[in-house]
């Protein structure tokens, strides 16, 4: 029921938009995002933007990752 | 970057196990409460990547699991009408009222549409003015602003014939009262698309109160490995506090757009949970100002009297403290084609989950 999936807006028509999913278009309201434009992806959920996606911060989350040093967790 | 392969990397995947492995000393319980996480987890195989003392549990996550027969007899007996169409997600048609379903109703020659989003049922409402329309809303925090949506929609349009008939359910109280009642939890897997829309800051009373870890996951096998370490990191060092792992969509805040127009169209009231009875404020009901949208003071019906089927435990398996391999009735009389009880017949709920992917 919550699931939601990123795409990313191609057309903008008002408050509603159009977003590729892998290669499927589909129509989204934006109704609950501001600053949306061509490019951006967003979260779609039951055919709305719940939010846009970070790629800064999807980023950030990988580079975390691969900088999990043991030696800086002083319990271990 | 797309979002989705990024965090599929299976390399990433086992050095994050090879992590938790590393740091995990202390047997722990961990429970994830959103319908998307407990398929994410089978599918992906989690549990086969983790030392056999951290134990994964999924809760009441599942919208269509949590919602009462008594629901669902009551949109059997609108959709019996014959002035009434309606419309709801896919999930809800097959799942069991005590003597009926929205899909058998349909086969009686009912008008119930399954619609994709609320803009659907508006535009369904619109093309049948003769019509009362009928949707069912149902979900937690991610899906609610979507009924809102509808309902300033069918406002702003000066429609008579869009009615909401409300199950919208708020996770925070569910995941305090499993604590209540005495379930060993250790760290709440947090479910990311809720908190998408409701901000990471929810979760602070609940993890103070109860001294839980809970991490905001995303839901990629990635994303889900990471969270378990995060847990496990907190729970080693007895530090719980609330941290977000899907941070490329969740804030501390959430959507303040979305926030602002649910609480224009809806308020908190008691709600009934399968398994966990009548919790307080755990539900949304409409506002007195837009009551006529709400199908429950707008349209009245006489409703069946409730009947849970015999067997079933998905109360049990809802909280955790059951697995649906317990269950009598798992894989023989109740399996998705056939499902007895609503654990069965989502595709979020735990049984089906189990059916398809195994322990």
């Amino acid at each position: 029921m919550c699931l939601s999936i990123p795409g990313k807006v191609i057309e903008i028509d008002g408050i509603m938009a159009k977003a590729s999913v892998g290669g499927t278009i589909v129509n989204v309201g934006l109704h609950l995002v501001d600053d949306v434009r061509v490019g951006d992806y967003v979260l779609i959920h039951t055919g709305f933007a719940l939010q846009k996606v970070s790629e800064e911060e999807a980023l950030e989350t990988l580079k975390l990752i691969k900088e999990l040093q043991d030696p800086d967790n002083q319990i271990y | 970057m797309k979002f989705v392969d990024e965090f599929r990397d299976k390399s990433l995947v086992l050095e994050l196990a090879g992590k938790i492995r590393k740091i995990s000393k202390k047997p722990v319980v961990l429970m994830e409460v959103c319908g998307g996480h407990t398929m994410a987890i089978r599918r992906f195989g989690i549990p086969s990547l983790l030392p056999s003392h951290i134990r994964l549990l999924s809760g009441p996550g599942c919208p269509v699991c949590v919602t009462s027969r008594k629901y669902i007899d009551q949109a059997v007996a609108y959709a019996r009408r014959k002035d009434v169409i309606i419309a709801t997600y896919g999930d809800l048609v097959k799942v069991p009222g005590s003597t009926s379903t929205l899909a058998g109703e349909r086969s009686e020659g009912a008008d119930v549409r399954v619609v994709y989003s609320t803009l659907d049922a508006i535009e369904i409402a619109s093309r049948n003015p003769e019509k009362s329309l009928v949707f069912l809303g149902i979900g937690f925090e991610t899906t609610t602003p979507s009924s809102a949506i509808a309902i300033k929609e069918a406002q702003k349009s000066g429609m008579d014939n869009f009615f909401l008939f409300s199950a919208h359910k708020m996770m925070p109280p569910a995941m305090a009262a499993l604590i209540d009642e005495g379930i060993r939890i250790d760290g709440y897997i947090g479910p990311g698309h809720v908190t998408t829309i409701a901000g990471g800051n929810m979760y602070k009373e609940l993890a103070e109160k109860y001294r839980l870890a809970i991490v905001i996951s995303g839901f990629e096998p990635v994303d889900i490995m990471q969270t378990i370490y995060m847990l496990v990191k907190q729970i080693e060092l007895d530090k719980p506090v609330v941290e977000v792992q899907y941070r490329r969509a969740v804030t501390a805040s959430g959507n303040l757009v979305a926030k602002k127009l649910v609480n224009e169209v809806f308020e908190p009231r008691d709600d009934w949970w399968r398994g966990l009875g009548i919790l307080k404020d755990s539900g949304m009901g409409i506002k007195s100002a837009f009551a006529r949208y709400d199908a429950e003071k707008q349209i009245k019906v006489e409703v069946e009297k409730t009947i849970e089927p015999k067997g079933c435990i998905c109360g049990e398996v809802l909280k955790g403290t059951r697995s649906p391999l317990e269950c009598k009735l798992f894989g023989k009389t109740c399996t998705p084609s056939s499902p007895v009880g609503a654990c069965m017949v989502s595709n979020e709920g735990a049984c089906q989950a189990f059916y398809r992917y195994g322990d």
